[in-house]
């Protein structure tokens, strides 16, 4: 009786500690929050490209995390990303014409969706769809606008030179 | 040429005879576990037998092939620049590659001998007969059991594992090479996902039916003598390792 007492005891430190484990890797090294109170609400959001975004990233308004990316979905009609925004029901005071824009954190880091607030009366609802959005900014966009348009303004310097 | 052709037809004709019995096997032992599940105290002491037992060898293991990674990770990222992402690399190839293999491996040779030596001595000494005997059906009094036992512990032993290795990862990067904790875990938080701990999990659960399988298997179907029971171990942890590395490479082409 007595040994089997003990082999109990260890067994079960061995299972709360496979346990323990679990919940490290899904809570620790993931970007999953564990909140049991799941109060919140969703926004929707259409981007022409999100770049990066990944869904868990975070939503943040002044820095501050007050949701995550719950979805990221392709609309074949309007040939648009669709963001499913999660919000925190805390947050429920959100004006409804505030935009959503996706950033980059830290020059080689994650991407999120920062929200700047808007001058709205009436605040954002469950279901309600972002209209005012940024689109992710793609360095080699970027690149090939600089490079053409400093293409564009040596042909301007070398184009009278021609004609004379 | 003729005996050489021969004989070859005849190791496949034994593999083939093999693999059938040990899917027959596998059947009879799913047809059996819930009634075993019932009776939850024989799994229990199983739990024990395979997992808690292997509970010190996982952790020391897993404590150096973390600090290992650690030191050629670091190495590696430090030629290109990016030593922060050390958590991420380290934590992807844990969670979907070393830390299942290595624990099904290592399981393999600590409890899967244990298994098929146990079982086979037990066969040896006529022990499985007397039940038989006593009308004790062997099978769900000795062999499921066990066999359970190893499929809830190996999932365990893994997630054990890929923690105790984080904690290496952290003390050889963090604390000795020193790469800046925050991005080492915010990198690593960023592009760690749950299907990502999901897929290792998965892992760790096929690797556990696999391996404990063959060590009952083999074990229950060892030669009764001295010299089948040591052979039933050795082939315990060669099929062991190899089912296991085959199966990774099948489910991760299935998972990627």
């Amino acid at each position: 009786m007595r040994q089997s007492r003990a082999i109990d005891v260890s067994t079960g430190l061995f299972v709360l500690l496979g346990f323990a484990a679990i919940l490290f890797l899904v809570t620790q090294i993931t970007n999953r929050e564990f909140s049991l109170r799941s109060d919140s609400y969703r926004l929707v959001a259409q981007y022409e490209n999100v770049g990066g975004l990944k869904a868990g990233a975070p939503v943040s308004m002044a820095g501050v995390t007050i949701g995550r990316v719950e979805s990221i979905g392709y609309d074949m009609n309007l040939f648009k990303a669709i963001v499913t925004l999660r919000i925190d029901a805390r947050y429920d005071a959100i004006p409804n014409d505030s935009d959503a824009s996706i950033y980059t954190a830290g020059l080689l880091g994650g991407q999120y969706v920062g929200i700047t607030p808007g001058n709205s009366e009436d605040a954002y609802r469950d279901g309600d769809s972002v209209e005012f959005v940024q689109d992710a900014i793609v360095l080699e966009n970027l690149i090939s606008k600089y490079l053409f348009s400093q293409a564009g303004k040596d042909k301007a310097t070398e184009a009278p030179a021609t004609q004379e | 040429m003729i005996g050489l052709l021969g004989e070859l037809t005849d190791s496949l004709r034994r593999f083939l005879e093999r693999l059938g019995a040990m899917t027959r096997f596998f059947g009879q032992v799913l047809w059996q576990s819930p009634a075993v599940l019932l009776r939850f105290r024989l799994v229990v002491e199983q739990v024990y037998n395979t997992g808690a037992l292997s509970l010190v060898i996982i952790m020391t293991c897993g404590l150096f092939v973390g600090m290992v990674l650690g030191l050629q990770g670091h190495d590696l990222l430090q030629r290109f620049g990016s030593e922060e992402a050390l958590g991420t690399g380290a934590a992807l190839s844990l969670l979907k590659e070393l830390g299942p293999v290595v624990t099904a491996l290592l399981f393999a040779g600590r409890a899967g001998t244990a298994l098929a030596s146990e079982l086979g001595l037990m066969r040896a000494t006529d022990q499985l007969s007397a039940m038989e005997v006593m009308a004790v059906d062997p099978m769900r009094r000795v062999v499921v059991p066990r066999f359970l036992g190893g499929v809830i512990a190996m999932p365990l032993l893994t997630a054990i594992f890929i923690a105790v290795a984080l904690f290496g990862v952290q003390l050889v990067g963090v604390q000795f090479l020193g790469v800046d904790q925050g991005s080492f875990w915010s990198q690593m938080r960023g592009a760690v996902e749950l299907a990502d701990v999901n897929e290792g999990l998965i892992k760790g659960v096929t690797f556990g039916i696999a391996c404990s399988l063959i060590a009952v298997f083999e074990g229950y179907n060892a030669e009764p003598t001295a010299e089948g029971v040591g052979r039933a171990t050795t082939r315990t942890v060669v099929i062991s390792a190899v089912v296991t590395l085959v199966l990774d490479y099948i489910l991760t082409a299935l998972m990627l």
